[in-house]
């Protein structure tokens, strides 16, 4: 499933590339002012040395594809992000994250349970996540399309947030992101039932 | 069959279907799935239900695809369960079948009237827009100024907004070209929205909620007398239902910007909730077989909340109009005499997607807990069929000792019935075409029409 997902985004970054027009305003390293693309800083000079991010001119969704990770210097540790993933059961999955990634597409690329129906365009909630309360705060403030969205999740909290529109940034490390228990086979104390 | 396989079966294609198809892939190796859909086209209300001007909700049809082609999954297309082939087939055929056909029927409004010539259904209506091949012939008659939808959920919203988009904003989208020149002709430029209860029970959403309000080249028009009481109710409001209704009063009683007053001094199209008020009848003009009206019976609330009652008070007002569109629900239809079903809540009795008193059949979707819920909804409905369906291959309730024929035995059958599937990759024909013939449009496609054409690409 993480494979196919992450195939199945480098994909969908070639079939994107003739059609799309892209919206730098939503996009959160532009207004993280971390946009490194030349058609949203016309001014800026090439500088890839902090972020590595795709050209954004390809595509509206906030993603980065596995292709595009592997592309530049990828060893460097001050890039890491921390990131826990704790699943459905309760589950702890630590992962090693970079700064500028998306967190929706991380979990895939670990094979973290987490649905992204609408490809991270924030026209779903299928990626709903609790994020850690130091965490919490540290996240950009939900533009109002998040929100309308969020009001859709089941279980909705007040730490909830879509993974599609968190990117990791240095700050974010040790950030640790709780799947809900949405479906009904899931009990909420963690017991297994056992099989009749 | 080299390996032992547990073979599953499963009826309708749209994302009941194909969620639990991928659950049943991902957890088990040794699962060979089979989806069946009546269409030569897969995906359900997704291609068809799903409005033209939403296309990023369509980007499931990605993850779709990649379950269908899966080796361990195969597509049927054309192949209809309950004629073509029965369930009992199926299950002779299949260690278990999951029936998620969903909710093709429409619920009645139960009123004189409704079947006067230009009152459509809110299924057929979006069917008719999204090409749905059942829904083609509808031709609605939109030569009317005033049109009233009876219904106040997402649905309702939907048809609210196609049939007032300026039409620039509905030429680049999938919507479908005779339903572009209809809409081009209409002279439809006010829509009410009518429900029986008030603002703070209105089903629809705020993301669908917040297009009408943005709509370009339309006003609101709403009844501030219908808002009394609801400021105040405001504070004790759980947040999604907060954040809607404030939506709701602002537009309906704040002073607007002077940028927006300009804005709406140049609109030509008006829509508004019309809250407390239930149809009694749909009226026509004496002598004429066309619906001029519908007379409405007023209510008061009783009770708050998601519970509360609209309960009669003896008012009744005629509101004149020529097109009035029933959004009051889909409903389920029995396909199979074998299978069990509740006709009073039109679904398939069922303990967490396990159909009682029906060993190996299970159901997921709409089919499963009604016609409500978004795609999210029925994912996560999917995901725990599926769960029920492998925690009982665990306990050996559902009973995969015995080889199973699988699609072998159904493939002859159908060849016999001299029905001819739609594979997979057939069904790439169609959608590369499709494509290519948005293109010329500058739209994401154009879609195909009728049955006879989809199966003439799809074999060609």
């Amino acid at each position: 499933m993480a494979a196919s997902a992450a195939a199945r985004t480098s994909i969908g970054l070639t079939l994107r590339f003739h059609r799309v027009i892209p919206d730098c305003s939503k996009c959160p390293l532009y207004r993280l002012k971390s946009c490194t693309s030349n058609r949203a800083n016309p001014q800026r000079r090439s500088s890839f040395n902090s972020f590595r991010t795709m050209n954004r001119h390809l595509q509206t969704s906030k993603c980065l594809s596995q292709a595009q990770e592997g592309s530049s210097n990828s060893e460097d540790p001050d890039d890491v992000v921390n990131v826990v993933f704790i699943d459905r059961s309760g589950k702890r999955i630590p992962v090693k994250g970079k700064t500028g990634d998306n967190v929706l597409f991380l979990a895939h690329k670990h094979g973290i349970e987490l649905e992204g129906a609408c490809e991270a365009s924030l026209a779903c909630s299928t990626c709903h996540v609790y994020v850690s309360a130091a965490h919490f705060d540290k996240l950009p403030e939900p533009e109002e399309r998040e929100d309308d969205m969020l009001d859709m999740a089941p279980m909705l909290q007040e730490n909830s947030r879509l993974a599609c529109q968190i990117v990791l940034t240095p700050d974010l490390d040790g950030i640790e992101l709780t799947l809900p228990k949405v479906t009904r086979n899931f009990y909420v104390d963690g017991h297994v039932p056992k099989p009749h | 069959l080299l390996k032992p396989y547990k073979s599953v079966c499963i009826v309708g294609s749209g994302p009941a279907g194909f969620y639990t198809a991928q659950h049943l892939l991902k957890a088990h190796q040794n699962v060979q799935v089979d989806v069946y859909e009546r269409l030569p086209v897969p995906f359900g209300l997704v291609r068809f239900g799903v409005a033209p001007d939403h296309p990023e909700v369509k980007n499931v049809i990605n993850t779709f695809t990649q379950t269908a082609k899966h080796p361990r999954c195969s597509f049927y297309g054309n192949v209809n369960v309950g004629e073509d082939v029965s369930v009992d087939e199926l299950q002779e055929a299949y260690h278990a079948i999951v029936l998620s056909y969903g909710a093709e029927g429409n619920r009645s409004v139960g009123v004189p009237g409704e079947d006067l010539p230009g009152v459509y259904s809110a299924k057929d209506f979006v069917g008719w827009y999204n090409g749905l091949p059942s829904c083609q012939e509808l031709r609605p008659d939109l030569s009317c100024e005033t049109a009233v939808i009876l219904g106040q959920g997402n649905v309702a919203l939907d048809v609210a907004r196609i049939l007032l988009s300026p039409l620039d904003a509905l030429k680049k989208t999938d919507i479908t070209q005779p339903a572009l020149e209809a809409l081009a002709q209409s002279r439809v430029c006010r829509v009410l929205i009518v429900g029986r209860r008030g603002p703070m029970q209105v089903a629809s959403t705020i993301k669908e909620l917040r297009e009408m309000v943005n709509l370009p080249g339309t006003r609101p028009e709403m009844v501030a007398a219908d808002f009394d009481g609801v400021a105040e109710a405001l504070k004790d409001l759980p947040r999604p239902r907060k954040r809607l209704t404030e939506l709701m009063l602002k537009t309906a009683l704040e002073m607007p910007t002077e940028k927006e007053q300009e804005r709406r001094k140049k609109a030509s199209r008006i829509w508004g909730f019309r809250f407390f008020r239930s149809p009694v009848e749909i009226l026509a003009e004496p002598g004429c077989n066309r619906v001029a009206g519908v007379r409405l019976a007023v209510n008061k609330l009783e009770g708050s909340g998601e519970k509360a009652q609209a309960v009669l008070t003896g008012e009744v007002e005629d509101v004149p109009c020529g097109l009035v569109i029933s959004s009051i629900g889909y409903r389920s239809l029995p396909i199979d005499p074998t299978v069990p079903f509740d006709s009073r809540r039109a679904i398939v009795p069922n303990s967490m997607g396990r159909v009682h008193n029906a060993a190996g059949l299970y159901c997921s979707g709409w089919l499963k807990t009604g016609p409500t819920g978004v795609i999210a909804t029925t994912m996560n409905s999917s995901f725990d069929t599926a769960r029920s369906l492998l925690e009982d291959v665990e306990s050996g309730k559902l009973d995969v000792s015995s080889a199973k024929p699988g699609s072998h035995m159904i493939s002859s059958l159908l060849e016999k019935r001299g029905v001819k599937p739609v594979t997979f990759s057939d069904w790439e024909k169609i959608d590369d075409l499709e494509t290519r013939r948005g293109e010329v449009s500058g739209k994401p496609r154009e879609k195909i029409l009728t049955v006879a054409a989809m199966l003439k690409v799809a074999r060609g």
